[in-house]
């Protein structure tokens, strides 16, 4: 057989706390298409960063054509032919197509004036378009075109750059369907070039249609391969699960029927404006939101707390239809969230922790509209000491504060403000194990009082170990809800990619 | 206060030194003619230092003072308006511009600066138009109006109206500022618009009431610079006055970025203006260098401001855990 065009040997990687990658090895052949799957945190993107050079191994190593090489920077990585696409697309919208293609590596006229060669740079830019079949013009802003479109500049500018290895990270996220085909068509014809390429994605019908080979990773490990007449939807899954749950959840006591505190009906989101969105959370359950990033489970989180009022739709509370159109209303009704990202909507980080405490609920230690500094000092004091929040004083600036810290802070906003439903988004993200136990323990018992208790996670363990109920959504839609009795990581995975049979719901759309 | 520490001291050293190089500087009436200009300066870079907190910024102060100045001229001398209602007039015109302000701000969805920029241009223009550009006759001279007058230029033993008009409000708007939920809420909005939304503060709300109470504030100060003034030019009275606010509650410690700043900071930094204008006519310094004196001592304690915020950020410890 040929020398593989890459090779990644024994690859380890620690970040503080957490092993990312341990002894995981890849091999690249010219020509191919290899999928890379495995669950949000399996390790894949940290494996690929230190490809593109963000990162460096700690143990380990990289050889291109069988020769070693180490890749200390992106340009290294770029220098070695490796090309990305980001899921995050990386454009400049503002300047025209070729300007994006040659950003940074303008062809100059030569002289001190360092001018662009315009004409050289047009006349090269439209030989890659044409190459990926894109039928437009190099002269085209880029605000102009779609981002399907904006994608294939992106791939249009690695190639430019030589890359013979292109990582796509899911590249399919944001495109329509006939855009997705249209990506597929061009990464095969990429590979008949003999471009070899790294296919991130969770949507494993793509992969089942496109891949040579599967390489799953899981928890950081090697967790086997796929041959391209042994990949099937099951299998997949099958490789990607499949682990001992760790027993630090708080489990649910048995009880009789609860009823229902939340209802949400026809809930229709902006960004997913044509799904749907109807269930209830019962009284004292946690109900577990699981999907992948981007399946809108956040922007269901965001309308049923008013930031970003739903298109239409109706929220009913202990049998009281409300009108949730911004966070002030749902705060009068004992609706909380805890926003995914704490740093940017949870917390303003140059105040202190009393301050951030006491933001929400001003008016309850406050006379006449004056703040009662002493009210404020014991009540958030005493808030952070139930929570175990670790500082010297409350008088702390909350950006001083650890993410587990942070969290509570957050926590501590509302808790003093007898919620009636509250919502986590992503709660234990960044959080040290010690933290997590105890939001766990917390919001176990916030159930356990009667508090409807809504948890959206990535985090598969955490939603199989922590919830009643698991809402799985997939594209702006609940595609199923499972009992917890019923819940499995296979089952959950099923639906979170589209359903039983993704090929069928991706046909449907 | 603490923070206020630095710029203070740089305020006692100029007065020390222009004292030491010129004995006038600490005589009644240099004093007296202070207390009156920063009286005037202090009421409105209050406003201008409220809206900053909330991270915005309001650059037509001084093209109002035009407007208002040019209307109340108008009102009195040749409308023939009673006293009080012309001045309640004035000070809602303010309201009124603050409200615009806020509303193309905060439901429009436009940049502070570029509106008040276009406010800027507006109000001059409007106040060259309605004078058909000449000087309508001042409100300085003569015996008529004597209420407001005395309001707006006399004095309570000794000390000028337009100074204790500033500590009253100071002192108002200390307590809002400083002590009042609504000032938390100002301090929050400007540190981080979305954390605040998230606590179920309406953001909007609070943003366009900073600019409300500037409007006011600069009404108010708009009475006391047109009677102060021997005459109100429309092309000229209040040009650069935006300017003068800005560095003072920038001097004050108000950040740019928002949510930060503080009243006594404000009044040591329009005081401290106030002396830079004095000590270059005290210390024979050519008046043509005024701007520039100003200018580089505005720099000079932005920059010593920032290396002990940077000293004292480093000493600061991260907890662990």
């Amino acid at each position: 057989m040929a020398t593989p065009l890459l090779q990644m040997q024994g690859i380890s990687k620690r970040f503080p706390g957490v092993i990312a990658l341990n002894n995981v090895s890849l091999e690249i052949y010219p020509g191919e298409i290899v999928a890379l799957i495995g669950e949000n945190g399996a390790g894949k993107s940290t494996l690929m960063k230190i490809l593109g050079g963000v990162h460096q191994p700690d143990e380990g190593q990289i050889l291109i054509d069988g020769q070693p090489l180490v890749i200390k920077s992106v340009n290294d990585s770029i220098g070695a032919g490796i090309g990305f696409i980001h899921q995050e697309l990386n454009v400049l919208d503002n300047l025209d197509v070729a300007s994006n293609v040659y950003l940074g590596r303008e062809p100059l006229m030569g002289g001190p004036l360092k001018l662009v060669d315009s004409r050289k740079m047009h006349n090269e830019a439209q030989v890659y378009l044409d190459r990926l079949g894109l039928g437009i013009s190099s002269r085209t802003p880029l605000d102009k075109i779609s981002i399907a479109q904006q994608q294939m500049v992106e791939i249009a500018r690695t190639l430019s750059q030589k890359a013979r290895l292109l990582i796509m990270d899911e590249p399919t996220s944001s495109l329509t369907l006939t855009e997705t085909q249209r990506l597929l068509e061009v990464t095969k014809e990429l590979r008949s070039q003999g471009v070899s390429i790294i296919y991130i994605s969770h949507r494993l019908g793509e992969v089942t249609e496109i891949a040579d080979r599967v390489v799953a990773l899981r928890d950081g490990n090697n967790a086997g391969g796929l041959a391209r007449e042994e990949i099937s939807h099951d299998r997949m899954v099958r490789l990607m699960v499949g682990r001992d749950l760790e027993r630090f959840y708080a489990p649910p006591p048995q009880g009789g029927e609860k009823k229902p505190i939340l209802e949400v009906e026809n809930l229709h989101t902006r960004r997913y404006p044509n799904r749907s969105v109807s269930f209830d959370v019962r009284q004292g359950e946690i109900l577990g939101m699981a999907g992948l990033v981007g399946a809108g489970r956040s922007e269901v989180a965001q309308a049923i707390f008013g930031v970003e009022p739903p298109l239409s739709g109706t929220v009913v509370l202990s049998g009281i239809p409300l009108n949730i159109h911004t966070p002030q209303i749902a705060i009068k009704h004992g609706i909380y969230l805890i926003p995914e990202d704490r740093r940017k909507s949870g917390l303003v980080l140059d105040m202190a922790i009393r301050e951030n405490v006491t933001l929400p609920a001003l008016s309850r230690y406050s006379k006449f509209g004056l703040i009662e500094r002493a009210a404020e000092s014991t009540g958030s004091t005493k808030i952070c000491e139930t929570l175990n929040v670790k500082t010297p004083s409350v008088e702390v600036n909350v950006g001083n504060l650890s993410g587990g810290n942070q969290q509570k802070v957050v926590l501590a906003k509302w808790l003093s403000l007898d919620p009636k439903v509250l919502i986590f988004d992503e709660p234990t993200r960044g959080i040290d194990v010690g933290a997590k136990a105890e939001i766990y323990k917390l919001m176990r018992s916030l159930a356990e009082n009667g508090v409807a208790v809504i948890m959206i996670s990535s985090d598969m363990e955490e939603v199989l170990g922590e919830s009643d109920r698991i809402a799985v959504m997939h594209e702006g839609a609940i595609t199923g809800i499972l009992e917890r009795e019923a819940a499995s990581e296979e089952a959950i995975m099923e639906l979170a990619v589209g359903g039983a049979k993704p090929a069928n719901s991706l046909a449907s759309e | 206060m603490r923070k206020e520490l630095g710029i203070f001291l740089l305020l006692v050293f100029l007065c020390i030194v222009t004292t030491l190089k010129n004995p006038l500087f600490m005589s009644r009436d240099n004093l007296h003619n202070m207390a009156q200009l920063v009286g005037m300066y202090g009421i409105f870079s209050i406003g201008m230092g409220i809206v900053i907190i909330t991270g915005g910024i309001d650059l037509s102060v001084g093209s109002a003072f035009a407007l208002l100045g040019v209307l109340l001229a108008l009102m009195l001398g040749q409308w023939h308006w009673p006293q009080v209602g012309a001045a309640v007039f004035i000070i809602a015109m303010g309201f009124a511009l603050g409200c615009l302000h806020g509303f193309l701000i905060t439901k429009v969805g436009l940049q502070a600066f570029i509106v008040t920029l276009c406010g800027l241009l507006f109000y001059r223009g409007m106040a060259r138009f309605i004078t058909h550009d000449s000087t309508p006759p001042g409100l300085s001279s003569g015996d008529a109006f004597q209420g407001l007058r005395t309001l707006a230029t006399g004095d309570i033993a000794s000390i000028p109206y337009q100074f204790i008009i500033l500590i009253i409000i100071a002192a108002i708007m200390w307590v809002v500022l400083h002590r009042s939920i609504y000032g938390r809420y100002l301090f929050a909005v400007g540190r981080n618009e979305e954390a605040a939304r998230y606590s179920g503060i309406n953001s909007r709300r609070i943003i366009a009431s900073a600019y409300m109470l500037s409007g006011v504030l600069v009404g108010i100060s708009a009475i006391l610079l047109a009677f102060y003034t021997p005459s109100i030019s429309p092309s000229s009275h209040g040009n650069f006055f935006e300017l003068y606010a800005i560095a003072a509650a920038v001097l004050g410690g108000c950040s740019l970025r928002g949510g930060e700043g503080s009243i006594i900071g404000i009044l040591i930094g329009t005081v401290l203006l106030q002396v830079l204008q004095n000590l270059v006519v005290l210390l024979g310094i050519p008046s043509e260098l005024d701007f520039a004196v100003t200018g580089s001592v505005i720099l000079i304690g932005v920059m010593a401001d920032q290396l002990i915020k940077a000293r004292s950020a480093r000493k600061k410890p991260v907890l662990a855990t």
